[in-house]
């Protein structure tokens, strides 16, 4: 079972890293706040973008066709995958079959969503990830911590001890440009040896049967570019109905994820080259279930920009791996549930309900909401822990009834008003720990209405 | 003008100087106010918590206590959020539920408050008052919004409001969540508290006592130089 809050407080407990990686993050939200504010338009776009996800989710068996007609025309192979396992298969299949034991992998969630990377090397193929953040991660063997920026909970003294180890880069050595260099020519000497290279979708586009990906590396076409076959993984959701459509999505990403006007590299890949065959898998695991669900249906409609992740206050200071999903944050905590409602039941918990993941979203997606259904369903399937239920049931009887409220109240407070300092602001009681309790009133508020209002109503 | 108030449990229980303000301030700008006594809590904490169903009869106790007011005023945004927001459409009471700030500007049309506070003051907009009832712009969406709580408090005499560096991050509170993800909560909090602090706050103030209650018991276990008030009472500081 997932364990946020012992995660969290783990993280808190490196009091100076978690403010280090509040600040950072929340950088990235200030960048976001300046690129979408300098265009008037941001809230129509937004519009426009949920409308069009919601159409086209609302219709994604005839888009689902369109494009793979659309791409079969244009020479592509389109594959289909109901589980995470089945598209492991086929892309162990595709490199099979083209006798590549190289693989350059650009950034793709769907792909560590899949255990990919470990399926493949268990069957003798190299993969190697070429965006740098997820290069230092996998060179340390953990997961992204996020879904755009991956080694974001690293220091780049951190990143210089790995390179030290692992690339043998000058001891001590952090400069950003010195290892940004030595990532590189590290990098170069993968893409040059490559025989494949697959590579996530941001966009698919049905009536082109394109896919669009977008990278700050320009990774992806080095990638693409140098295999010897190209494959494509995207979910079933990254669809999108128009050509005219893309425009509004990429206004829309690139602001949200990094505060930059554009990315730097947005890549469509549309028929395969002489020679070099081009593969596209698209991916359902969990996906239509998902759908079936009427509340959580738009949580589809994601664009993967990580807005809500810079956002949301709890994964700023708890980093990403203390919620032990492949997509953190406040939008893998309404995606997840849908996986393994028991293993991710306490992930819906980790949120205030501030709803400032709801409002910097660019595609509108209800996610405080969401998080607030799955609450519900959670209790209805009796996962919550006792010491939940048992004080909220008796306090729903407690509310329910005026004069029983009442005598609580008066029993409580007359007791908190009695009992020393120390039992009161107990460390047993997790309010306590840090917190002291207001002082108990020897009235209500309501009693001094009585008093004071004798004829109120 | 009858207007049924809604004064939330740990208000009544907790903070009755909240609810003595909120109610003499009412009277004061002209309204008729009753406080249907039988009240006890909107069933928030049950709900946020999962237990919806469990929350039921606390909603229908609700419902019936506030039978017949046109206009319901609630020093909470947080409790209106969840009245209007959550309850099941059948549940909810058949007079507007307004927080109080809400009320104020958008229903009696009152911008100016003759109230003096002559300190140094940080708003704290709470989450489910701001992004909930949308009382303000949020610094989130691009948008023209007047802010109703703002506007209230500039208008008081002396107050002078301090400028924050991120001014409506939550603060940690959320509920059952203050419990469960304690560490989380509280350094929300201090974290909170830093900014205003920082900034010269003297007051922190919002439209929510639960939020405040959270910072309070951080500032008293910290021995920190600094005190919360809910905005009624600083309405209420009359001139």
């Amino acid at each position: 079972m997932s364990q946020h809050p012992e995660a969290a407080a783990r993280f808190i407990a490196d009091n100076e890293r978690m403010a280090w990686h509040d600040r950072s993050i929340w950088n990235a939200r200030k960048k976001r706040d300046l690129a979408s504010h300098s265009i008037e338009e941001w809230e129509q776009l937004r519009s426009w973008a949920s409308d069009i996800k919601e159409h086209t989710l609302a219709h994604l068996d005839h888009y689902l066709e369109v494009f793979e007609k659309q791409a079969t025309a244009n020479g592509v192979k389109v594959h289909w995958a109901a589980t995470a396992e089945e598209h492991n298969r086929i892309v162990l299949g595709i490199l099979r079959e083209n006798e590549a034991r190289h693989m350059v992998k650009s950034k793709s969630m769907l792909t560590e969503e899949c255990h990919l990377n470990p399926f493949l090397e268990a069957n003798g193929i190299e993969v190697i990830d070429t965006d740098l953040g997820e290069r230092i991660v996998q060179l340390r063997e953990e997961i992204p911590s996020h879904i755009v920026t991956p080694a974001i909970h690293l220091k780049k003294e951190d990143v210089s001890k790995l390179f030290e180890e692992k690339l043998h880069t000058e001891p001590g050595n952090a400069d950003p440009t010195y290892l940004t260099r030595e990532a590189r020519k590290h990098l170069r000497a993968h893409f040059l040896a490559c025989d494949a290279a697959l590579t996530g979708v941001n966009f698919a586009v049905a009536e082109t049967g394109t896919v669009v990906v977008v990278t700050n590396e320009g990774n992806s076409d080095l990638g693409v570019h140098l295999g010897k076959v190209q494959i494509h993984s995207m979910g079933i959701e990254k669809l999108i109905p128009k050509w005219q459509d893309l425009g509004i999505f990429t206004r829309l990403l690139a602001r949200s994820a990094t505060g930059q006007p554009i990315s730097i590299y947005t890549s469509h890949y549309t028929k395969p080259r002489p020679d070099v065959p081009m593969h596209i898998i698209l991916v359902d695991n969990g996906r239509t279930e998902q759908l079936s669900r009427e509340h959580f249906r738009k949580s589809l409609a994601c664009i993967r920009c990580g807005a809500c992740m810079n956002t949301c206050p709890i994964y700023r200071r708890s980093g990403g791996h203390s919620y032990g999903s492949t997509i953190p944050g406040p939008i893998g905590s309404i995606l997840t549930p849908g996986k393994d409602l028991k293993k991710y039941s306490p992930l819906p918990f980790a949120s205030t309900l501030c709803g400032s993941c709801s409002d910097v979203c660019p595609v509108k997606i209800d996610i405080h909401d969401q998080l607030y259904r799955w609450r519900q369903i959670i209790a209805e399937e009796h996962l919550l822990p006792k010491y939940k239920t048992i004080p909220l049931g008796l306090a729903g009887r407690i509310f329910a009834r005026g004069k029983r409220y009442d005598q609580a109240g008066r029993i409580a407070r007359w007791w908190l008003r009695r009992l020393p300092a120390w039992m009161v602001n107990s460390r047993l009681n997790a309010w306590s720990k840090h917190r002291d309790l207001p002082n108990a009133p020897r009235n209500s508020f309501k009693e001094w209405y009585e008093q004071n209002r004798p004829h109120g109503s | 003008m009858k207007v049924g108030l809604f004064i939330p449990c740990y208000i009544d229980q907790f903070y009755p100087q909240v609810g003595v303000a909120t109610l003499e301030l009412l009277e004061h700008l002209g309204c008729e106010v009753v406080y249907p006594p039988g009240q006890t809590c909107c069933g928030q904490p049950l709900a946020n918590t999962g237990m919806e169903k469990a929350a039921q009869p606390t909603y229908d106790h609700f419902q019936e206590v506030f039978s017949g007011f046109d206009h319901i005023v609630a020093p909470s945004g947080s409790c209106v959020y969840h009245v209007v927001h959550h309850y099941p459409v059948e549940s909810r009471p058949q007079g507007k539920v307004w927080e109080l700030c809400d009320f104020i500007v958008n229903h009696l049309g009152v911008t100016q408050i003759a109230a003096s506070f002559p300190h140094k003051v940080g708003l704290h907009p709470s989450c489910h008052g701001l992004r909930g009832l949308r009382l303000g712009p949020d610094s989130e969406r691009v948008e023209d919004r007047p802010d109703v709580v703002r506007t209230l408090l500039a208008s008081v005499s002396g107050i002078e409001l301090v400028d924050l560096d991120r001014r409506d991050e939550c603060c940690g509170f959320g509920g059952t969540f203050a419990i469960t993800e304690e560490a989380v909560s509280v350094q929300m909090g201090l974290d909170k508290i830093s900014d205003h602090q920082r900034h010269g706050a003297e007051i922190i103030t919002g439209t929510d006592v639960s939020c405040l209650m959270h910072l309070e018991g951080l500032i008293r276990r910290q021995g920190l130089p600094l005190q919360t008030r809910h905005i009624a009472e600083i309405l209420n500081a009359r001139l």
